[in-house]
């Protein structure tokens, strides 16, 4: 074994060091996408901004197990969601609700029935929920819901970024939408028609 | 199809706005939309709701968290 020759060595650390400030020009320039979806899955904005930093933290230290060309803002999801796991702060409120199996039409059957089916056609349901009833409700549902919701619903990943982010049949996360999306629709309806 | 077809028609909201149903799912809730008030509304409710939810849900980065994350470049493993 020879060492290398001190220009290919010099070459080397100079084309690595110019990746890696492409790999962290291209992650932060995804920070505020990302600390939205965090932002959702933990209860305030602090552990929101902790959370997003330990991501990046990690993000850094652990940039050359990154593949240049696949989905960056999944990857760093996956780390996100893994830490906020690991430290157990995804918002749990207790007692655990139940999610109740109502239907897809249930919301807005309880609008209609308190202001009358064409309340439905009239964009009346941003005058019937707050945007704090919104936030409420999310936080609300049980996490493994919660998570798969904000992600396709908030973060706008497909069903196979979010399968890939939280490694979980991608059967999983569609069940888990629909059924988070009809409990989020569950803790609306009472604040809609109250 | 057996059973209320506004009943079939729930089911398929999600998939509908999602744009995950099959050519023949696709055809047979637009067909049932085309006739049904009742229906058209609840998925019209439906598709406003999620627009609502996500812009309800939109929280824009605190001013200064761009600078912590800056201050993280060039961390290293051996750090």
């Amino acid at each position: 074994m020879s060492e290398p020759e001190p220009a290919t060595e010099a070459r080397r650390i100079a084309t690595e060091a110019r990746d890696r400030a492409r790999f962290e020009e291209e992650a932060l320039a995804l920070a505020d996408q990302v600390y939205r979806v965090a932002r959702r899955l933990v209860g305030s904005r602090e552990e929101a901004e902790d959370l997003v930093q330990e991501t990046y933290a990690r993000a850094f230290r652990s940039w050359r197990s990154y593949s240049p060309g696949t989905n960056m803002r999944a990857w760093l999801l996956r780390i996100l969601t893994n830490l906020n796991v690991d430290r157990g702060r995804r918002i749990q409120r207790t007692p655990q609700t139940q999610v109740l199996e109502e239907t897809d039409y249930y919301l807005a059957n309880k609008v209609a029935s308190a202001a009358g089916e064409e309340a439905l056609e009239q964009d009346l349901v941003v005058e019937r929920l707050s945007q704090d009833s919104v936030v409420n409700a999310l936080a609300d549902i049980p996490p493994q819901f919660r998570d798969v919701v904000v992600l396709v619903d908030i973060g706008d990943f497909t069903y196979a970024d979010a399968a890939q982010i939280l490694d979980i049949p991608i059967g999983t996360v569609m069940s888990r939408l629909h059924r988070g999306r009809r409990a989020l629709k569950q803790r609306l309806a009472d604040e809609a028609v109250s | 199809m057996s059973g209320d077809p506004c009943d079939r028609c729930e089911t398929l909201l999600q998939d509908f706005l999602d744009r995950t149903l099959t050519n023949l799912e696709w055809a047979e809730a637009e067909q049932h939309l085309a006739g049904c008030d009742y229906c058209r509304r609840r998925y019209h409710f439906e598709e406003t709701l999620r627009r609502y939810v996500k812009s309800s849900a939109a929280e824009r980065m605190p001013p200064g968290l761009m600078d912590k994350l800056e201050e993280l470049r060039g961390l290293d493993a051996t750090a």
